[in-house]
């Protein structure tokens, strides 16, 4: 087979954003839109919204359709889980995480924004900033999203003026603040007429800024643009004595993914909480060598010296090792109908490393509409609070808001076996 | 702000990066994986991605196969050889094993026996203890997959209940299960079509030959292209067209390769993997819609299936 030649170039990586508001907002127009104008929706998945759409009497096609889920949500015409989109420029990559508006629904709202780095939060022209949109934007915060997106959406039911977009600006900012986040942009659009998604129409004509996907394209796709210490947890150790190659005998692969910072052969390395030294010897992809790993890559770690070495370790550079802990201190979000409760043993899922947990303290809980806190003894389904857990065993943690990877846990109930709870260290 | 813009993967290389990670963490987690293994493009992305995540060592679990025996010779004589090659244990179970046992009844004896793979599937399950299953589905596929665990928790019936899936956040998978359930794993969930055809041009990653262009006698069955006349591994031939109906001659390819009485093919010219990806970016109807004709007889079919135990 000869090299690829007509291959789509797409070099601009992989953007993973979240979608909130509610349904009144026009979300799923958004997204049908962008699916749409970026030409990913294909002619028979069009005729069937087509269809659908004549069938509940309504004269256009009703891009919202395009993200109809399940038959559950179909029936009562709400939308109860966070659903995956795809599309691509031809130049990026892009994952749509689509979640639900409601206020039950915190937890479909924060699992959406874990892996997200850009959120689009989206604001009804006409009813300005509402309780929810403080309520997404604080969520947004609270995860980490990097950078945030105020759509004033329906700009065609207030003639496209301008001066209602302004007002909702300066409205939003004057909140925004207090919550810290730092890229923070707004742009005016229609999902419904297609005004400045993809293409920018003709009737806002008085914002100069770039287009919803102009400005998609153009985010950085990492995480972060500052440079972070290496940390690489141990997923699996890659033994293959049984192998026919007497080379192999000696061979101890330490798999995982690179997920801050970066590692090349001859750094000097820490394997956590043990704290034993070694240096890289060789970083591997299948068995094919390679100088270095970068943030995100899943490569093998081999080391000069023979180090115990297991599932749930470590391996930081030795000159940026944290300290293992073994109490922390983390905002969680509750996302199971059984409330928490300080008499029970949780399980902690750090990394790749699980430990025992109970709660030390609940310190107070955070009305995610106010952001007041509240006194609380137990944590019911969505709510967010500010806990301290004691761990069984200690694990090697940095604070969320320095990496995500690291700072991040969930809490699992061992008599399900259910992820119960969200937790982010710092 | 720096200035430095941070070096990032392209977006194949993240991709990538993220199912080696999946696959890790079944290894990691689980006691008794299995990968489940078709022969069709997707499970053989799955399977390179295997090798990355483990070479120099075996893979952590072996392959399984759920056969229908209505599957393309050339598909089955292309698993065989791919396992062989790569010297890890093959699993086949066929569902007209299941059949002799009476756990699968079919409605009449030209019915699908597609769907009637998750009979065979729950009882290999059980017969091996496996406590998770690693597939090749993909969310674009269809929506019931939109909504799909990466990790995604099946009862002891092999349920999958849309209404009350673990949540997922971060990287952070949750593989845990009793012993009965399990889980379902699904490496390249975030892939598109698109983007395993890519990956398969890169990695250069040899396909059963039924994936390009070539001539075959078909018939047009309300408005899809269905093979007729198709030899069975015994020889024997299947897919006989219907009294009344003419059979031409075509040149197609699949985009989607199943059980033969419910994967059609489509009309191309694409005869290398390049040319493919080609039609793949300028095709105007979706993988499922083009190709499965199960799929088509409810808007909800795939979610129905699910809900029993299906992939």
């Amino acid at each position: 087979m000869s090299a690829p030649e007509h291959l789509p170039e797409i070099d601009n990586g992989l953007l993973r954003f979240l979608t909130c508001g509610s349904v009144d907002d026009g979300k799923s127009t958004l997204i049908g839109r962008l699916l749409f104008d970026s030409k990913t929706i294909l002619a028979d998945t069009l005729n069937a919204i087509e269809k659908t759409s004549a069938k509940r009497g309504m004269s256009a096609v009703d891009l919202s359709l395009l993200t109809d889920g399940l038959q559950a949500e179909r029936e009562q015409g709400i939308t109860i889980d966070v659903a995956y989109r795809y599309f691509s420029t031809g130049t990026r990559k892009y994952i749509i995480a689509d979640a639900p508006g409601h206020e039950q629904y915190t937890r479909n709202m924060v699992t959406a924004a874990s892996t997200a780095n850009l959120a689009i939060i989206l604001v009804d022209a006409r009813k300005g900033v509402l309780t929810q949109t403080r309520r997404h934007s604080y969520l947004a915060s609270l995860v980490g999203i990097p950078h945030l997106l105020v759509a004033v959406n329906k700009m065609d039911l207030v003639d496209y003026e301008q001066a209602a977009f302004e007002r909702i600006k300066a409205d939003y900012l004057a909140f925004a603040d207090k919550l810290g986040i730092k890229d923070v942009r707004f742009i005016p659009i229609s999902a419904l007429a297609g005004d400045m998604i993809v293409e920018r129409g003709e009737r806002l004509g008085w914002y100069d800024g770039p287009t919803l996907l102009e400005i998609l394209e153009a985010v950085p796709a990492a995480h972060t643009e500052q440079a972070e210490d290496f940390r690489f947890p141990v997923q699996f150790v890659c033994r293959p004595q049984d192998s026919a190659n007497p080379e192999l005998h000696d061979y101890r692969g330490f798999m995982g993914r690179v997920e801050s910072g970066e590692v090349a052969v001859g750094d000097a390395v820490t394997v956590l909480p043990s704290g034993a030294a070694s240096r890289v010897k060789a970083i591997e992809i299948g068995g094919v060598r390679q100088e270095r790993a970068i943030h995100e890559q899943s490569v093998t770690l081999l080391l000069e010296d023979e180090i115990d070495i297991s599932r749930g370790d470590l391996i930081v550079k030795s000159a940026e090792a944290p300290e293992p802990v073994k109490q922390i201190d983390a905002t969680v979000c509750w996302l199971s109908e059984t409330p928490m409760s300080p008499a029970r043993t949780y399980l902690v899922r750090h990394t790749t490393r699980e430990v025992k947990a109970k709660v030390a303290k609940i310190a107070h809980r955070v009305d995610v509409n106010t952001l007041a806190h509240e006194e609380a003894g137990q944590l019911a389904m969505n709510d967010i609070a500010r806990i301290t857990l004691k761990l069984a065993q200690p694990i090697v943690a940095d604070p969320y808001a320095d990496n995500r990877a690291t700072g991040a846990f969930i809490i699992i109930d061992e008599s399900t076996n259910n992820t119960v709870g969200a937790g982010m260290i710092g | 702000m720096s200035t430095l813009t941070k070096q990032t993967l392209s977006h194949l290389d993240w991709l990538e990066a993220e199912a080696i990670h999946i696959l890790r963490e079944v290894a990691g987690q689980c006691a008794n994986p299995v990968l489940l293994f078709s022969g069709g493009k997707d499970s053989i992305c799955l399977l390179r991605l295997a090798e990355k995540a483990f070479r120099p060592g075996r893979f952590p679990f072996p392959l399984m196969h759920i056969d229908t025996g209505h599957n393309y010779p050339e598909v089955v004589a292309f698993r065989d050889k791919r396992a062989a090659e790569l010297g890890e244990r093959l699993v086949v179970r066929s569902v007209e094993d299941s059949m002799a046992r009476g756990t699968v009844v079919l409605k009449h004896p030209g019915e699908s026996r597609n769907k009637h793979q998750s009979v065979t599937l729950l009882e290999a399950i059980e017969e091996f203890g496996f406590d998770a299953c690693i597939g090749g589905a993909r969310r674009d596929e269809e929506k019931a997959r939109a909504k799909e665990r990466i990790m995604s928790f099946r009862d002891e019936f092999g349920q999958w209940d849309p209404k009350n899936q673990r949540p997922e956040l971060w990287n952070l998978y949750n593989a845990r299960s009793h012993k009965g359930e399990n889980i379902r794993a699904f490496p390249i969930s975030n892939w598109t079509e698109m983007d395993v055809w890519q990956y398969i041009a890169r990695e250069q990653l040899e396909l059963p030959s039924i994936y390009f262009a070539h001539t075959r006698p078909v018939v047009i069955r309300q408005g899809a292209i269905v093979p007729v006349n198709v030899p069975l591994v015994s020889g024997e031939l299947t897919n006989l067209p219907r009294p009344g109906e003419e059979i031409v001659e075509r040149r197609v390819r699949f985009r989607t390769v199943g059980d033969i009485s419910c994967t059609a093919p489509v009309d191309s010219d694409a005869d290398t993997v390049e040319k493919i990806v080609v039609e793949t970016a300028t095709t105007t109807i979706t993988e499922r819609g083009a190709t499965r004709l199960d799929d088509q007889t409810s808007e909800a079919s795939m979610e129905q299936r699910k809900k029993e135990g299906y992939f």
